[in-house]
């Protein structure tokens, strides 16, 4: 920053101190805003970090059973619960998710996720009317999972199914987001 | 009471208590500001009634996803006053929500926000978002069953939002799914996060309350010109100036007191929301519903078309929030009287009339169906055999009646069937039943030949009073 300076030689070496004083407090101020900033990166960086470390997560590819393949009727849709892809110790009774299994033919079984595609919400299964529908805002769906009516934008999501040493896996994948 | 005394002026002395804090509460307010002015120290005053109850109620809450709804049930059940304090928890945040909507409908409509305090307005804004984020997070705290599928529906909400949507939608759920980390996170905002926002904008709020003084009320052609209004306002309060305290402070405190005392009042009579199933992602037979601020708007994502829905739920906020902000910009000067701005008039009225109705239909909920119909009497079908008599069966176990209602018994997001004998011939009714509609599943592949004569032949016999 400059000062204005007189020509009087007393004056010249005040304006130099006062020149030098401002000098030295613009370093300071920049020095103590530049330290401040620092300081706040090596705080900020470890809380962003860890509340956006769910997002660069990748999810786990977990096949989970949810049962023998004998127990399931041939046509029928039954719900099967199992636990999430990377359950959290204290999660409790939300570790454990759900989803619609659809057994076609002795080797096709479908699993469709619990989730109306409109907004989430869990859809019911209605054994003798071969539906879903959403309790939210009417969805329907047919046994295939197709949209049968309603605002569902497309038909219910599914899971990747299979079996192996006689029991039925599905592949635990989160909540499917539209 | 000289020792007292003694002891107040030593700590006057040393902490400058009044000296700071008289000139605050005898700052000159302009004469005549009535009952409107109110709202805004009776928002305040909801807000410490939920930080003190909120305070109190962490103290048992346990934020964990296994533990939580153990923890509510016992400060509901078992803990002393633990009932009446979620009540006035619970109703502190409706009076917060209503409170501050009525202090900002005030402020448009007496054009309070016009020059100078354009920011006094855009704070404002910012607490109105950060008071509906307390709203919703407060709500998914609750964590029962009702809560874990509103999680969910926010989720998924977010991931309409394009190009980021999936990675908001994991961000709000703080994984992949609902789970251990989601309770805490929503914890961690309700709690730590958004009240600390709420103080820190109320703060900028209050003082730029202080800086631009207390609107005064409106007349009819006393046009705000932002060249003369600050000396303008300045010679008025020296001229016609009342100390706030407690000349207009006496209303907010009566106003606030009532406030106060209406909160617990509900509380007791009404008490704190029930708890819904316990919060099991495989219990299916759920209802998910908002609280009552956002049940408009479940129902404006019922209502619409559903190619406009994205839309909405992305535009919709962005709208809102960009009208708030420029607002203050685009209408800073001229007219404050509300007689003179009918358009105000009419946005608020709009918006009221909106929102009201909005809200009945989401209380109302007509395009849910109704999964706990009772069953037909044998009287209400008039057959105990035949083909009638199985077409009564079918109409409820193919989930007919889940959406259609026979003399006020099932559902309401179809036509009402009581009558549809006397309306459709059975040939128009069979072209309904195979082809559906747009709300109606196509039953061509449900019902076989036998099944849908026997439908038809007791519809047929369904001809009201």
């Amino acid at each position: 920053m400059k000062t204005a300076v007189s020509d009087n030689g007393d004056n010249e070496d005040s304006g130099s101190d006062k020149q030098a004083t401002i000098t030295r407090r613009a370093f300071l101020s920049k020095m103590s805003l530049a330290l401040s900033a620092l300081a706040g990166a090596i705080i900020g960086v470890p809380v962003v970090g860890f509340l956006v470390a769910p997002l660069l997560q990748k999810v786990p590819d977990v096949w989970r059973v949810v049962g023998a393949v004998d127990k399931f009727k041939v046509g029928t849709t039954v719900e099967v619960t199992f636990l999430d892809a990377s359950p959290l110790p204290w999660a409790g009774v939300a570790a454990q998710t759900a989803a619609w299994l659809r057994r076609d033919t002795e080797q096709k079984f479908v699993a469709f996720s619990v989730n109306c595609t409109h907004l989430g919400c869990p859809v019911s299964w209605l054994q003798n009317a071969d539906l879903f529908m959403c309790p939210c805002h009417g969805g329907v769906y047919y046994k295939d999972g197709t949209v049968a009516a309603g605002p569902p934008p497309k038909p219910l999501v599914e899971y990747p199914v299979r079996l192996r040493n006689g029991q039925v896996e599905i592949k635990a994948t989160g909540i499917p987001i539209a | 009471m000289k020792i007292f005394s003694g002891i107040w002026h030593w700590i006057d002395d040393r902490t400058g208590a009044s000296a700071f804090v008289k000139p605050i509460a005898e700052h000159p307010v302009p004469p005549n500001t009535g009952w409107w002015y109110v709202f805004g120290t009776a928002t305040l005053t909801a807000f410490i009634v939920q930080v003190l109850t909120g305070i109190a109620l962490s103290t048992a809450y346990v934020t964990s996803t296994a533990d939580a709804y153990n923890s509510l049930q016992f400060i509901t059940h078992d803990a002393f006053l633990g009932n009446l304090l979620r009540g006035m928890h619970s109703w502190g945040a409706s009076a917060m929500v209503v409170l501050i909507g009525i202090h900002m409908a005030r402020t448009f409509l007496m054009g309070a926000y016009k020059f100078p305090r354009e920011v006094n307005w855009l704070t404002g804004s910012v607490l109105l978002l950060f008071t509906l984020l307390m709203a919703f997070t407060g709500q998914l705290l609750r964590w029962d069953q009702n809560a874990v599928w509103s999680v969910v529906v926010a989720a998924e909400q977010a991931g309409r939002v394009p190009l980021m949507g999936d990675a908001t939608a994991h961000f709000i759920l703080a994984g992949d799914t609902v789970g251990g980390a989601t309770l805490s996170r929503f914890f961690a905002f309700h709690v730590f996060f958004v009240p600390a926002m709420i103080f820190l904008f109320l703060g900028i709020h209050l003082f730029l309350v202080l800086r631009n003084g207390i609107s005064e009320p409106p007349k009819m052609g006393q046009v705000v010109d932002p060249k003369t209004y600050r000396e303008w306002y300045h010679k008025m309060l020296e001229k016609r100036g009342v100390p706030f305290w407690p000349d207009a402070a006496w209303r907010d405190v009566v106003f606030a007191v009532g406030v106060v005392v209406a909160i617990a009042g509900l509380a007791i009579i009404f008490g704190p929301p029930a708890l819904d199933k316990p919060p099991d992602p495989t219990i299916l037979q759920a209802y998910p519903r908002p609280d009552f601020y956002f049940l408009w708007y479940f129902a404006v994502l019922a209502l619409i078309p559903s190619e406009a829905e994205t839309f909405v739920i992305v535009g919709g906020p962005l709208i809102f929030g960009f009208l708030l902000f420029v607002l203050p910009f685009v209408a800073n000067k001229g007219e404050r009287s509300p007689y003179r701005r009918p358009w105000a008039f009419a946005v608020v009225l709009t918006a009221v009339v909106m929102i009201g109705t909005l809200w009945i239909a989401g209380e109302q909920a007509k395009w849910s169906p109704n999964f706990n119909p009772k069953a037909l009497t044998s009287e209400e079908v008039g057959a105990t055999s035949g083909p009638v008599y199985q077409g009564a069966q079918l109409f409820q176990s193919k989930g007919c009646i889940a959406c259609h209602a026979l003399g006020g018994n099932g559902g309401q997001r179809g036509p009402d069937l009581t009558a549809v004998g006397s309306r459709l011939s059975s040939e128009q009714m069979v072209t309904r039943i195979l082809n559906g509609g747009n709300n109606m599943p196509a039953y061509g592949s449900i019902l076989n030949p036998g099944e849908l004569d026997a439908l038809v032949a007791f519809l047929q016999t369904r001809k009201g009073r």
